[in-house]
């Protein structure tokens, strides 16, 4: 499949996306608590759309932000991007890891602080330690993604003579299972254990905060029925009903940072 | 070399809600009181980025940075401890406010049973009731002597309830009225009556109408908004030391919060502490604040540590079951069971985060245990605090943990699932305890503590009968589909379970088995008081933070009659 197929292919099935009822968030009373919020100035934030048109035009605006600050070989992003899309496959429900930008998320969270440990226990000794004590390993989250990245390729290589991203579906699953399994050797951590992390990854690059990058037009939260950053549910609480309410971002109420 | 800076009356190493406690009421009976608080400050103004899971509930951004300091973990004598590099089983709170800022406030108090559960299981079953190796011991106090202080403690938050049918005597009812039900808790009620249960609303610090305490501070109405076990409240809605006791404290003119201060010693000297030794984390100094009564206000990690590292108290040993400091370390279980409903779908995304209904048919001795190979029980709970969709991704059994399978039915059950578990309780037991790691140092080369800890006969003995419980209630709860927690296997530090972690540094009535009397104050050093859930003898089926708040107020109190009159208060 051409680039240009995969993407038009994107597009139908961001039209599956069906766009819930509208519930106006509750009158919130005055005090303190009104003015904090009258004050959260919303800035002009892009039209949101409204059609199935200006859905597919607003996929085609050229998004600066995704390149790569991790990853080197473009390869590479190719395979962790196509293993992102057999954990959460493009469907009836709406798009994938893909058409979500999650490898995108991925590969900027694996260039900063989560990425490299910064708010682990790093110290030294190591010991391999019995499973209720939890991860064990001197390797960082981004040596660990990377390492199996190479494997999985290498994996592919060994089993099918091809390369992970001229795999059938059913082929690139075989090959996630065995990790998933932990039956591939890796060097300083189990294969499940980066299975897991990978997993663990793609799930947060379809449901958090698009700030992060992931979860394009809060699809993945529109799939869910998650209305995300919303300020009271006073008046829905005791609803009877389900409400399907249109999610809003935490860019919905960032302050302008102009005089 | 350390500066010394000029004395103070009160010391308290740690700014939370013990802390924060001592601190307001100590200030405003005319002493001057020092708050050392490791973290930095925040207030309601700090949180307006809050609704965020995953910088907050899945990267922990309010948590301690345990690159700095963790713990090391073991489940038995004969292992090597290794240390917990990642929070997971339990998330340590850090900054101003420490835990009280990222709580769901679940205010609860314990039973009368709790507080003299040694005399009382005697009584009633006999001394063979309780096994070999359980250091069950009374708390030196009664409910009816803590009941005053809980009191004062649920006027202070501004607690949202109804009174348990099945718990101990209220001298006045709760400040505010209970929050909102929803079509989950009501389900749970509804079902809970109709088996002859006896349900009641959630006691809840996430408050149902805008009040304002005795201390004169303003809580605004909760808004249901679904942030708040592990956020900060962006409206001033929940309970919080930051938006109560600390800017009473604050108003007297007899506190300072110095923040960014990282207590490393006890000074001491004949039983008595002469003050604390700091290191100022931004500075990068080293420093020592004289105090005439020094508080221990910090978690239950570090009350122990730190008077381990020190050497006050005599540390305790597993071996003999002799020494008091690191003894009775207790954590909780999480019995219950998910129902998986095909018919109906909730708002699940909605709530907050004591939004509940609670029944205590089960609990402490509220049911008879004549023919039961365990004692006490748990509080059992539907909550609706809000799932949020990178952490919930409810599955029924077999279901695939990725792909087509798994996207389609995580999606689905998302909103399709009720979760009615308990707050198990945990007894101590002679092998789980806390002392200090032979290797491991934090990042300013001090001991890291060890934790020793596995779950016992005990636990797994509650733990099925729960889950028997919950399936059953759930069952008639209407669900399609109906699966427990499972049996209990070894403790393990990863997956969360719960942040109830107490012991460590006991009460009791006799200085053998207990570091401190019931006024938190020390046996071995009258001017040092260990304030928190390090104090429980045991944990009960309950979040601790009501009782550590009245154990607070108590301790307070104390150190008001010390400071006139010195000398043991008991």
């Amino acid at each position: 499949m051409s680039e240009n197929d995969e993407r038009k292919d994107a597009m139908t099935r961001r039209q599956f996306i069906r766009k819930g009822g509208y519930v106006a968030g509750g009158a919130i009373g005055g005090g303190i608590l009104g003015a904090s919020i009258s004050q959260m100035f919303t800035p002009t934030a892009p039209e949101v759309s409204k059609t199935k048109n200006e859905v597919v035009q607003k996929a085609d605006v050229e998004r600066f932000n995704q390149a790569l600050m991790f990853f080197n070989k473009q390869e590479d992003f190719k395979v962790l991007a196509q293993a992102s899309e057999r954990i959460f496959p493009a469907d009836d429900l709406g798009p994938g890891a893909i058409d979500l930008d999650v490898p995108f998320y991925i590969d900027h969270q694996l260039a900063g602080a989560w990425g490299n440990n910064a708010r682990d226990y790093m110290l030294g000794p190591f010991y391999p330690g019995i499973e209720t004590q939890g991860f064990q390993s001197h390797l960082k989250r981004n040596e660990i993604i990377s390492q199996g990245i190479t494997r999985i390729q290498s994996v592919s290589q060994e089993k099918f003579k091809k390369k992970f991203t001229e795999l059938s579906d059913q082929e690139q699953d075989e090959i996630l299972a065995t990790f998933e399994k932990g039956k591939v050797k890796m060097k300083g951590v189990s294969s499940n254990d980066f299975f897991t992390l990978l997993r663990m990854s793609v799930l947060e690059g379809v449901y958090a905060d698009p700030l992060y990058g992931g979860n394009r037009d809060m699809a993945g939260w529109k799939m869910k029925g998650f209305p995300g950053n919303q300020m009271s549910y006073l008046a829905q609480i005791e609803s009877k009903e389900f409400l399907e309410i249109e999610p809003s971002s935490l860019h919905s109420h960032i302050a302008s940072p102009k005089k | 070399m350390a500066k010394t800076l000029p004395k103070v009356d009160v010391l308290t190493v740690g700014v939370g809600w013990a802390g924060g406690i001592i601190a307001a009421e100590c200030a405003k009976n005319g002493l001057n009181v020092v708050g050392l608080e490791r973290g930095g400050n925040r207030n309601t103004e700090d949180f307006s980025m809050i609704h965020d899971e995953l910088r907050y509930a899945i990267r922990y951004d309010l948590m301690q940075d345990v690159s700095k300091e963790t713990i090391t973990f073991r489940n038995k004598l004969d292992q090597k401890a290794l240390p917990m590099r990642q929070l997971g089983s339990f998330l340590l709170g850090a900054g101003v406010g420490g835990s009280g800022v990222h709580w769901n406030g679940h205010t609860f108090r314990f039973l009368p049973y709790d507080f003299e559960i040694k005399s009382k299981t005697i009584e009633k079953y006999g001394k063979s009731k309780i096994k070999d190796g359980y250091m069950l011991q009374d708390w030196g106090i009664t409910y009816d002597e803590l009941e005053p202080y809980y009191d004062t403690f649920e006027k202070t938050c501004g607690i949202s309830g109804e009174p348990n049918p099945l718990g101990g005597k209220r001298s006045s009812d709760y400040p505010t009225p209970p929050m909102k039900n929803t079509v989950m808790t009501n389900k749970f009620r509804d079902t809970a009556k109709k088996l002859n249960l006896h349900p009641f609303s959630l006691p809840s610090a996430n408050i149902s109408e805008a009040y304002t305490n005795p201390d004169g501070e303003t809580l605004n109405a909760c808004q249901y908004c679904a942030f708040c076990e592990r956020f900060g409240c962006e409206y001033g809605a929940k309970s919080s030391p930051n938006v109560t006791v600390i800017p009473t404290a604050m108003k007297t003119g007899n506190f300072e919060l110095r923040t960014h201060a990282n207590v490393i010693e006890i000074i001491h000297e004949g039983g008595k502490a002469t003050g604390v030794k700091y290191i100022d984390t931004l500075q990068g100094e080293e420093f020592i604040q004289p105090a005439d009564v020094v508080v221990l206000t910090s978690y239950v990690m570090n009350n122990a540590k730190l008077l381990l590292v020190s050497k006050l108290g005599k540390p305790y040993d597993p071996k003999t079951g002799k020494g008091v400091i690191g003894k009775n370390y207790c954590y909780q279980l999480n019995p219950g069971s998910t129902g998986f409903f095909e018919k109906e779908r909730f708002n699940s995304y909605m709530g907050a985060g004591a939004l509940g209904q609670v029944v205590d048919d089960f609990n402490g001795d509220n049911f008879d245990h004549s023919n039961l190979d365990f004692i006490h029980g748990g509080s059992f709970v539907v909550s609706q605090s809000g799932f949020r969709p990178i952490a919930s991704n409810p599955v029924p059994p077999g279901t695939p943990l990725w792909g087509k399978e798994f996207k389609e039915k995580s999606i689905k059950y998302y909103t399709r699932t009720i979760d009615a578990w308990f707050q198990g309780s945990s007894m101590p037991h002679q092998n789980n305890y806390l002392d200090l790691d032979p290797i491991f140092k934090d990042a300013y080369g001090v001991p890291l503590l060890r934790m020793t800890y596995n779950f016992t006969d005990q636990d797994r003995k509650l733990n099925d009968y729960l889950n028997k419980q919950s399936d059953k209630v759930m069952k008639e709860m209407g669900a399609d589909t109906v699966v427990n927690y499972g049996k209990l296997v070894d403790y393990n530090i990863v997956p969360y379970q719960t942040t109830h972690n107490v012991g460590g540094v006991v009460m009791g009535g006799d200085p053998n088995i207990s570091a401190v009397n019931n006024y938190s104050q020390m046996w071995d050093a009258d001017n040092v008081f260990v304030v928190g859930a390090s104090a429980f003898p045991h944990n009960s089926g309950y979040n601790p933070t009501g009782t550590l708040g009245a154990l607070a107020y108590r301790a307070a109190e104390g150190i008001v009659k010390y400071s006139k009159s010195g000398g043991q208060l008991v």
